[in-house]
């Protein structure tokens, strides 16, 4: 017996082992961007690893204050867009994935069919035509040349979370509902929505991380800096403060800090649908 | 609840297809349209070409240099990133594990930041003046000068993957830990009582156990790996001389930068095809394998 109690304290060594030096890896960036925004260049050069001594704050001052770049203004265009992309996705997917899960009519499992071709069609393919689309249809550089098409390539995906949920809601309840006086939209909106809080949640904060971390449709979409999201405020801040690398480094720390909250307080949800429904699909 | 009346379904399904179809079918086949042609996006679209792009694309050198980046870039997600990940599913997925919560959180994190945010972090992780690279060569060879590993045609693409595997590993891990968690713990204590290795019950109950998890983050990687753009852009948009280059960032170049619209559809439809093709095959032999 002693030998299996040895053997399964290296084991649980070598499992620690193995944790921390993934820890670390994971670490080291991260602390690297946090504290390189509190160095001088100077400073940078010198140490590039070591704690900043002293502390120059001015770099995050700075960046929150507005003296540089304009974080506050392309957090709030990525808040605007990212809760826009939500609002089509959720109330657009609500809608068909309830007449897709719970109606019976001819061409049902068909156009299911038609949706779940967006999984196959990755943005790539199709962001030469978008583009000559969104210019005839006089939307690029609008916040819902973004949002339209985001929300539209999310569709897929969602649709299938949305629609397996649905079906899982029990058919007596439809009855009652029915017995009740509800039509159907009496019963999505008192009975199925109510009851789909949990996956509505799900479908709501992957399409914002989705969002909130897309570079590809606004680079298309929009050309004045004043409608410029995060990740494109980083890109285009990057080029103007080339060596300033503590500024830069500052202005990763901050923008990468919401979606950290983010993941932190919806960590269930973002695993469960990215996980849960996929795995089940 | 009985049949629908034509106007509920087309109030509940009208919206969705009507954006389903004006932003991805239409785009998707609009492209396949354009790969006849020589158009610059502006003007009528009037030079037809035939197959001349397709030809184009099978002798571009750049796009031989580009598939083979993403070839790369597959082959080291499944034979790095996913048994990575699996060896820290197997860890962290166990509950009496102290601290496996904490875990599973922080090795997830990097797979929330934005590809952007990641490229340009790890830019400055590289950067011969002041990053971490510089460091750790500082400590080893004091007298010699850090290498720019994006700036070097040889080691840019391996930069590159470090950071790919860093960013996604977590996600493959978790759908791993989802999957362990349908596998009967009873099964794993009864070999372990029959005294099965830990090796052994891994190859004989928890791997088969985990099939359909394995599946899909084989699926997720390697389609994942052919459409690669923002974290290679945010790195240095596939230069020095293309040598980080994938399929999406020549694509990009081709077509908005160059405004070569016709060539440019004609890759966006060969990725999609790879794509394509990798699907078919993949369900196949899962079939056959099943």
């Amino acid at each position: 017996m002693k030998s299996l109690k040895v053997e399964s304290a290296l084991m649980a060594v070598v499992k620690y082992f193995v944790c921390a030096i993934m820890l670390v890896v994971i670490a080291v960036p991260l602390y690297i961007s946090v504290m390189g925004g509190f160095k001088s260049t100077g400073q940078l050069r010198a140490e590039p690893m070591g704690v900043p001594d002293p502390f120059y704050a001015k770099q995050y001052v700075d960046l929150l204050t507005g003296a540089q770049g304009s974080f506050w203004r392309e957090l709030g265009n990525s808040v605007v867009i990212g809760l826009g992309t939500v609002a089509v996705v959720i109330a657009v997917g609500t809608f068909a994935a309830y007449a897709l899960a719970r109606i019976p009519f001819k061409l049902n499992s068909l156009l299911y069919g038609y949706f779940q071709l967006g999984l196959l069609f990755p943005l790539a393919v199709a962001i030469l035509p978008l583009y000559l689309q969104l210019r005839t249809f006089k939307l690029l550089d609008t916040r819902i040349g973004v949002i339209l098409p985001q929300a539209a390539f999310q569709l897929a995906m969602m649709l299938m979370l949305l629609r397996g949920f649905f079906k899982g809601i029990p058919d007596e309840l439809e009855e009652a509902a029915a017995i009740d006086g509800y039509g159907r939209f009496g019963f999505l909106f008192r009975i199925v929505v109510p009851l789909s809080t949990p996956i509505l949640a799900t479908v709501g904060v992957i399409t914002l991380v989705t969002s909130w971390n897309n570079f590809f449709t606004p680079l298309l979409v929009f050309n004045s800096l004043k409608k410029f999201t995060l990740p494109m405020g980083v890109m285009d801040f990057m080029g103007q403060h080339a060596s300033d690398w503590n500024m830069i480094l500052a202005f990763l720390t901050l923008a990468m800090v919401p979606a950290v909250i983010l993941y932190v307080f919806c960590q269930k949800y973002i695993v469960a649908g990215l996980t849960g429904g996929a795995v089940k699909g | 609840m009985g049949k629908a009346s034509f106007l509920t379904l087309a109030v509940l399904l009208g919206p969705a297809l009507i954006l389903f179809t004006a932003f991805v079918i239409i785009p998707v086949f609009e492209a396949a349209a354009f790969s006849f042609y020589k158009w610059n996006g502006l003007g009528p679209m009037v030079d037809f070409r035939g197959l001349q792009n397709y030809a184009q694309f099978l002798k571009d050198l750049i796009v031989h240099k580009a598939l083979l980046h993403n070839l790369l870039i597959a082959v080291v997600s499944l034979a790095v990133e996913l048994p990575l990940a699996m060896l820290l599913a197997l860890i962290v997925s166990d509950r009496s594990f102290k601290g496996s919560i904490f875990f599973r959180t922080f090795f997830f994190l990097p797979y929330v930041l934005s590809e952007v945010i990641t490229g340009v972090l790890w830019q400055f992780i590289y950067h011969p003046q002041y990053g971490l690279v510089k460091a750790v060569w500082a400590f080893l060879f004091p007298q010699a000068v850090a290498p720019a590993l994006l700036g070097n045609t040889s080691t840019v693409i391996w930069a590159i993957l470090v950071v790919v595997v860093w960013k996604y590993f977590g996600f493959h891990m978790t759908i791993y830990i989802a999957g362990l968690q349908d596998i009967p713990q009873e099964q794993i204590e009864a070999a372990k009582i029959d005294g099965a290795s830990r090796w052994r019950t891994f190859w004989s109950i928890i791997l088969p156990g985990m099939r359909t998890s394995v599946q899909l983050s084989v699926f997720f990687s390697i389609i994942g790996s052919f459409q690669l753009f923002d974290i290679v852009w945010a790195m240095g948009k596939g230069d020095p001389v293309n040598a980080g280059e994938t399929i999406v960032t020549y694509m990009y170049k081709i077509g908005l930068q160059r405004f070569n619209i016709g060539y440019g559809g004609t890759i966006a439809v060969c990725i999609f095809f790879i794509c394509l093709v990798f699907n078919v095959f993949y369900q196949k032999l899962l079939v056959r394998e099943d």
